[in-house]
């Protein structure tokens, strides 16, 4: 996995609340099973003119300048609700974000981002939206950057803000782990389980072999 | 200090502590489908990882597949051909149980899961699916996962999860005449927000959830992910036992007695705490439906569209003012009689036999509208079985329902059968969400008897109104 250590890019603000999967990524847009192929397919119910469609909706945050560069997105509560489908974030990834800050998480979607390399930046609403109107003033140079060995989000104005993330996701980011690679590890504590497991829950275990 | 439930099944399937409030849990049973699972086992196979204990893992073929009859590998979903074969080569080759097409396992995976004894109290089980917490309506701590930890539960039949607070919710009083699982559900995201159990885990409790059947339970826990919660779960009772007993995974008599004796144990003790408690009067509660592009969006079926300019909280504002342009409607418009082109009756949340049940003692003897595009999918080839061996499907397509093969079918919308440009649907699926069911289909989300309310009427309707409801 990519690791992610620290980034200086344009934020794109989408202040909308509870943004769901659906939305990121519409079900129609998912059309091989595949993780890569999907950047196009981004936002496409607002990012294009009308379903189907590749004519872009000049009004879309994405598709104007500069915030086709942006590799940050700023959001309201509840980003990344809904479907579980880790599409959304194989999609924002593969289109370029790399961070997102907003003051809640759909707690799958959450999980998805930071096996893919995207920090889930959590800060106050308040904050995303002062952030915010601070870089439509000038989103070119007004760059936010999210530091994840600090764990802080700074603006070019000095200012800075932390923010927390759990200690295992943070290490997964910076270290771009490998979370099977890291699990089998611990292979003898994981067979001792089963063993253990195995005499007091013997109905849960179901017949080797007999799978059809 | 009293444990929860939750504290009971965390404690009994961890295999390690991480530190910094991460668990290795031991995972009892994976769900797969064509649909997210294909992508995680060929990551897998890339990966070079095996299936570890693939008699424990299980497949099904419910997202893509057409409901259609006659249908085949290929599908109305352009592409859809891919995901299907793909999933059964590797399926296969996993040696993992499979529920293919034809085979009369099949059906949508939260509903196959518990029909099949697959789904038990207290087993952990995950699914790359976020309705996997329909599960919980049994006491099983059941949640829903990406892809990439999908993978991971396969490889290593674990996964390290964070702790998530606990709440409980308790429902209390009876439920009137047209209420059900769904409207209660229904209720609490539109009074605390689709974000008002993120973080949580809940337990729901209480008379009216007593009283419920399992499978009312499952409706319940099904929409807890749309509460933003991580799961829900119903402590096991003598129902839950009853409604597992037989069922072709579940123990067999030789352990029976020794898991039923296990599972009573699966309830928060009398002292145990929680980090919250919401208690709500079921008594006052009538029949809800969904206005707008959130499940949140949503109020009792007499009420009238709210008006945006009343809340105080911009963004709520603004998503209000949002919602209502993309549905159409005014504020202060009256949800009942509200003219709708389509009915829906099908999905996870409630597509099971009690629910086609009650949805066709309502509509015997009555017609859908004239104009009403009106679909029933059973939630699995049993389901659909049984609803015909007692004749329900004739009811449903006597009164003008399209009677389908089982399958998720038009709970979403995904380049194949959509319900057409701003046609506005009443549905007894469980997102409402903008482009859901189709490009601008405008979806009302309720319980499968106010869906055959409205397409009697032709409008949304109050089925407390309806003849013999």
């Amino acid at each position: 996995m990519e690791k992610f250590t620290r980034l200086t890019a344009i934020a794109a603000p989408l202040l909308r609340i509870n943004i769901d999967t659906d939305a990121i990524i519409p079900s129609r847009e998912m059309k091989r099973v595949s993780k890569k192929g999907l950047s196009e397919g981004l936002f496409a119910g607002w990012r294009y003119q009308s379903p189907g469609s590749r004519a872009e909706n000049p009004d879309f945050i994405l598709n104007r300048e500069p915030y086709r560069k942006a590799q940050i997105l700023l959001s309201g509560i509840n980003f990344g609700c809904g479907s579980s489908r880790e599409h959304a974030v194989w999609a924002l990834h593969e289109w370029g974000i790399r961070a997102i800050i907003a003051p809640s998480f759909g707690s799958i979607f959450q999980g998805n981002c930071v096996r893919n390399g995207i920090v889930p930046v959590i800060l106050d609403n308040a904050v995303v939206e002062a952030l915010a109107r601070k870089v439509e003033a000038d989103a070119e140079n007004f760059r936010l950057t999210v530091d994840l060995t600090t764990c802080t989000v700074a603006t070019p104005d000095g200012k800075s803000w932390s923010f927390s993330i759990p200690g295992a996701d943070r290490e997964m980011l910076l270290e771009g782990l490998d979370s099977i690679a890291v699990t089998l590890k611990r292979d003898a504590e994981i067979l001792a389980y089963r063993e253990r497991d195995r005499s007091r829950r013997p109905w849960i275990y179901l017949p080797e072999g007999h799978s059809k | 200090m009293g444990q929860t439930i939750i504290d009971k099944l965390w404690a009994e399937h961890t295999v390690a502590d991480l530190g910094d409030g991460a668990t290795l849990l031991y995972i009892d049973r994976i769900f797969l489908h064509e649909r997210t699972g294909s992508v995680a086992l060929k990551g897998l196979e890339a990966a070079g990882h095996a299936v570890r204990h693939p008699e424990q893992v299980f497949c099904t073929m419910d997202h893509i597949v057409d409901t259609t009859p006659g249908r085949t590998d290929d599908t109305r979903m352009p592409g859809g051909r891919e995901f299907i074969t793909s999933t059964r080569t590797s399926a296969i080759a996993a040696g993992i149980h499979l529920f293919d097409l034809g085979d009369d396992r099949q059906g949508i995976v939260h509903v196959v899961s518990p029909e099949q004894g697959i789904a038990l109290p207290g087993v952990t089980l995950v699914c790359p699916d976020s309705h996997t917490c329909t599960l919980g309506g049994l006491g099983a701590l059941a949640w829903g996962i990406g892809s990439t930890e999908a993978e991971h539960a396969l490889a290593t039949k674990t996964l390290a999860v964070r702790k998530p607070r606990s709440m409980r919710i308790r429902f209390e009083g009876q439920l009137g005449p047209g209420v059900y699982a769904k409207d209660l559900i229904l209720h609490l995201i539109s009074r605390f927000g689709a974000s008002g159990g993120t973080g949580y885990a809940i337990e729901f409790a209480g008379a009216a959830i007593r009283a419920l059947p399992i499978e009312a339970r499952f409706t319940l826990c099904n929409m807890a992910v749309e509460f933003g919660a991580w799961t829900g779960i119903v402590a096991p009772d003598e129902s839950t036992f009853e409604y597992v007993r037989g069922r072709p995974f579940a123990p067999g008599p030789e352990t029976w007695d020794e898991a039923v004796a296990h599972w009573r144990t699966l309830a928060s003790d009398p002292d145990a705490t929680f980090d919250r408690e919401i208690e709500i009067d079921c008594n006052t509660l009538g029949p809800h439906i969904t206005w707008g592009t959130s499940p949140q969006h949503g109020g009792s079926i007499g009420d009238a569209v709210p008006d945006p300019a009343a809340e105080p909280d911009n963004n709520r504002r603004q998503s209000m003012q949002r919602a209502l342009e993309y549905m159409g409607l005014a504020p202060g418009t009256s949800l009942e009689g509200l003219p709708i082109s389509a009915a829906f009756i099908g999905s996870c949340t409630n597509s099971r036999i009690s629910d086609l049940r009650e949805a066709a003692r309502l509509l015997r003897g009555h017609k859908v509208a004239a104009g009403v595009k009106a679909i029933c999918v059973p939630g699995s080839s049993q389901v659909k079985k049984a609803a015909e061996a007692e004749g329900l499907d004739r009811i449903f397509r006597d009164a003008g329902f399209e009677w389908r093969e089982s399958g998720c079918s038009m709970c979403f919308y995904a380049g194949g059968e959509s319900f057409g440009l701003e046609e506005r649907v009443v549905s007894s699926t469980n997102r409402n969400f903008e482009n859901r069911q189709g490009p601008r289909t405008r979806t009302h989300l309720a319980s499968p008897a106010t869906v055959v309310a409205s397409a009697i009427a032709g409008s949304l309707a109050d089925v407390r109104k309806l003849k013999g409801g």
